[in-house]
């Protein structure tokens, strides 16, 4: 036992420095970005906040949700609201994290009772009420032309309103959550998630309580989407319904099937293509979908059950060996 | 009043009822789910244009080659690259590449024209005053349309050779299989009835709303919450959702609130599917647990 | 020796319908402490419907379940589980894309702890030995850090077995273990399987079509046809039983 504890605390200890420096590469880069640069890098982190939410909620247990951009909303939203009517952003985001978590969680019950196309329905029904509100409530959520003037936030005496300092700040917390994400997949959460993926029925036997995980996952992948929100806010200082329609749902779908479903560095990868291949191809918006769609549709043909394997065969074939394996 | 909601419900509703019944045709068949169908009917309309506007051909000629293509391509191609792959891995593969696909078509229509492009119609669209109602010859043309290529569905089924067997498999396919039917041609020809479906879809529809590349989305919803509400395991129910959808998005428009139409279906849909997932008129599934 | 075997299992008057047809008619049924049992019957004659009713993977019709004098007709799955009934299964049930080291554990960390608590558990080596011990018994620990799906189907079974090991089950209900497997190993699965009831103590109720083993090994056995018990004793009496012969190979 004594040998188990040493070798678990340098494990430890090797995941902090790692993750150290990873802050640390992640808090630089941006002061070498330009303005636009910077504002895709705080956009890329946004999205992928919620990207490993429905990883979390597809990849992991399996089931599909094409309300993302709804939970984003809701995030968004409260924090617009509270940010606007002098509430600190470090209460707002919680906030609209834990109500994000809150309805999350009862989405989860339809969850429980059905699933696939009629959960998805279910989900994309969601979406689209969420919408119809932002859009027509205007007395809460200025309707259709959204909240403007959402200040960035300050620190007692640091201020982040510059592009490069809120930046930081969403580098931050997007690394919290990834941190987060990393521990709850590799505990013995992460191996019920995978039990219930793979074999409902047997895992079912075996004591996993499926309600509770199927819950509690619908409950996190969203709450992760609402913390995308309330970071995106501030970013754009303004935020309007169409920030948060279906076919953003669709487009998280899509970065998560691209980077591989089920897998760690599935968003990293998912939404690295979809935010950065546009600013190398310099065409039209619709073109882009184009190719993610495409690119989606082979890897699901590739490897069916998830798993990225087409950029791990990319990755042998660029570079030799195999991928390393970041989860158990 | 009543009278003219009515029939526009009916015209509205004979679309969807028609996009619904091809839904149903492919779930019945092979357990696919199309998310994909508003998509195919969009592209329908596309390849419609192509031949008609750009190639300048005859009205009739061009319908019949936007079949032809429809059929290989949304029909044939879309079943062997996409589906036939992903039916064995499972439904959630198969919803999320149906989704993909859906995404592909939206933004590859737009390369002909990110426009909204007016459809011909073979009737004219103006509104002929007959007592206290208004209607046009395409609504009659629309709900005329839709009922013969249902009850043409309807007679093919019933009365051919490969209608039945393509209802035995419908039924049951594992004993279709047993009685020596080839499911897998029956399956083609399920995908393939469902391009001719789509296309007639497109042109009932696109000369009232244009034709533009991201159409396909608001109309693929529609025809999955008919399929939903009137049940997508019989094509009756199909049919009856189609026909209720068109109703109820009509008179919420009229009564109730313009804004939130989509919202009251849509509780209507949610509600269904946690109270009564198989739909007002589908036959409960049978999922079978045994190991 | 007892002078009384106790009773482990208990099964009144089990009925199962399907839609109308009558996989289980009225079955009676008890499984003594330490035996081996053989449950055997024809095709169809419901002897996977039975284990799946006793194991709360079916919910019943009609009758009653007994474990130890407590009633546990209607019984969730795990539940049943976690009183230490385990089974295995006739088509092979495992996480195919996770390790058979993972395997193993998935199969027992739901059995302790609560739900909150598995979040902050960082340390498996218990959990790691006792798989390592149990694989080390099925002489299967070569394999253990392979995925399960690229396991050969006989090294899947034994996988099986091990996870139903994993929670020292009192009572192990095997579905046809030896189906589709090779002799050799078969004999090998044979042997643990008289290890565990006879070294172990454990009690095994065992499916299986190979009527010259179930003779050879069982204590007792119990014989279905069409749902209902034709035959309970002995393998000396069931196999002059008429009525069994009758069953297998018709008038």
């Amino acid at each position: 036992m004594r040998m188990g504890r040493n070798t678990m605390f340098r494990s430890l200890f090797d995941k902090v420095w790692k993750f150290a420096a990873i802050a640390a590469v992640l808090l630089i880069i941006p002061r070498f970005l330009g303005i636009y640069t910077i504002y895709i890098y705080s956009w890329l982190l946004v999205y992928l906040i919620a990207a490993y939410g429905l990883n979390l909620i597809l990849g992991y247990a399996g089931q599909i949700s094409l309300a993302q951009a709804a939970f984003m909303g809701i995030g968004a939203y409260v924090v617009a609201i509270l940010v606007t009517r002098g509430v600190s952003f470090w209460i707002a985001l919680p906030l609209g994290a834990v109500l994000s978590f809150g309805i999350g969680l009862i989405l989860g019950f339809p969850a429980l009772k059905v699933k696939h196309h009629y959960l998805a329905m279910v989900t994309i029904g969601f979406n689209v009420i969420m919408y119809k509100l932002f859009e027509n409530q205007e007395a809460v959520t200025g309707g259709y032309y959204g909240i403007f003037d959402i200040t960035r936030p300050s620190l007692g005496a640091l201020r982040f309103e510059s592009d490069l300092a809120y930046a930081r700040v969403i580098a931050v917390i997007a690394l919290i959550m990834v941190i987060i994400m990393y521990w709850i997949l590799n505990t013995r959460w992460g191996r019920a998630f995978k039990m219930i993926r793979e074999n409902e029925v047997r895992a079912e036997i075996v004591g996993v309580d499926i309600r509770a995980y199927k819950l509690v996952v619908f409950a996190i992948g969203s709450a992760y989407a609402g913390v995308a929100g309330g970071l995106l806010a501030p970013l754009l200082g303004y935020i309007e319904p169409t920030l948060f329609e279906l076919t953003i749902s669709f487009d998280f779908l899509l970065m998560v099937l691209i980077g591989g479903r089920g897998r760690f560095e599935g968003p990293l990868i998912g939404v690295a293509v979809v935010m950065l291949l546009p600013e190398f191809l310099r065409i039209t918006n619709q073109a882009n979908l184009l190719i993610f769609s495409a690119i989606a549709v082979v890897v699901l043909l590739v490897a069916p059950e998830g798993g990225a394997s087409l950029w791990d065969w990319i990755f042998k074939r660029l570079t030799g060996k195999n991928p390393p394996s970041l989860t158990k | 009043m009543i009278l003219q909601l009515i029939i526009g419900g009916t015209a509205t509703g004979a679309i969807y009822a028609l996009m619904a019944v091809g839904f149903s045709l492919l779930w019945q068949t092979s357990q696919t789910i199309n998310f994909a169908q508003g998509e195919f009917v969009a592209a329908a309309a596309f390849i419609m244009l192509i031949f008609y506007d750009a190639l300048n051909l005859p009205y009739v000629l061009s319908l019949v080659l936007t079949i032809v293509v429809a059929v290989g391509i949304l029909g044939v191609l879309f079943r062997k690259v996409v589906v036939e792959r992903l039916i064995k891995t499972g439904l959630l593969s198969l919803i999320c590449a149906t989704i993909a696909v859906s995404i592909m078509v939206r933004n590859s229509l737009i390369f002909y024209t990110a426009e909204s492009m007016a459809f011909p119609s073979i009737v004219s669209k103006e509104a002929i005053p007959l007592l206290t109602i208004r209607f046009s010859p395409l609504d009659v043309l629309n709900i005329g349309l839709a009922a013969l290529v249902i009850v043409a569905l309807q007679l093919f089924i019933r009365k051919t050779k490969p209608g039945k067997a393509l209802q035995a498999v419908a039924q049951n396919r594992d004993v279709a299989q047993v009685l020596g039917i080839d499911v897998g041609r029956m399956t083609a020809l399920a995908f393939a009835i469902n391009a001719v479906i789509v296309t007639f879809a497109a042109i009932l529809v696109a000369p009232v709303y244009a034709a533009k590349y991201n159409m396909g989305l608001a109309l693929g919803l529609r025809a999955f919450y008919a399929a939903i509400i009137g049940g997508f395991n019989q094509t009756r129910g199909a049919l009856i959702g189609g026909l209720l959808i068109g109703y109820i998005e009509v008179f919420t428009i009229a009564y109730v609130t313009s804004q939130y139409s989509e919202v009251v279906i849509l509780l209507i849909v949610i509600g269904i599917i946690l109270f009564k997932p198989e739909g007002i008129w589908g036959t409960k599934e049978v999922w079978s647990r045994e190991l | 020796m007892p002078m009384e075997m106790q009773t482990v299992f208990k099964i009144r008057d089990l009925r199962k319908n399907f839609y109308g047809l009558r996989a289980l008619d009225g079955v009676d049924m008890e499984i003594r402490e330490q035996e081996l049992l053989g449950l055997m019957g024809p095709n169809g004659s419901g002897k996977s419907t039975l284990l799946n009713c006793m194991t709360g993977v079916l919910s019943t019709t009609g009758g009653r379940v007994y474990h130890r004098s407590r009633d546990i007709t209607g019984w969730k799955a795990s539940s049943i589980y976690k009183l230490g009934i385990a089974r295995t299964f006739q088509l092979v049930q495992l996480f195919p894309e996770m390790t058979v080291l993972d395997n193993m554990i998935g199969a027992i960390q739901e059995s302790r702890g609560s739900m909150f608590s598995r979040l902050f558990r960082f340390s498996e080596e218990w959990e790691k030995a006792k798989a390592q011990e149990i694989l080390d018994f099925l002489k299967i620990a070569h394999v253990k850090n392979n995925l399960a799906k690229n396991l050969s189907y006989g090294q899947q079974k034994l996988v099986d077995l091990g996870m139903v090991l994993m929670s020292d089950p009192a009572l192990i209900l095997l579905d046809e273990p030896l189906a589709g497997v090779n002799p050799t190993l078969g004999r090998e699965i044979i042997e643990h399987i008289l290890e565990l009831v006879k070294v172990k103590c454990c009690t095994v109720l065992i499916i299986e079509h190979n009527a010259k083993i179930m003779l050879d090994i069982c204590d007792r056995i119990v014989v279905l046809n069409e749902g209902r018990k034709i035959a309970e004793g002995p393998p000396q009496e069931i196999k002059e039983n008429p009525e069994v012969l009758k069953a297998y190979f018709g008038a």
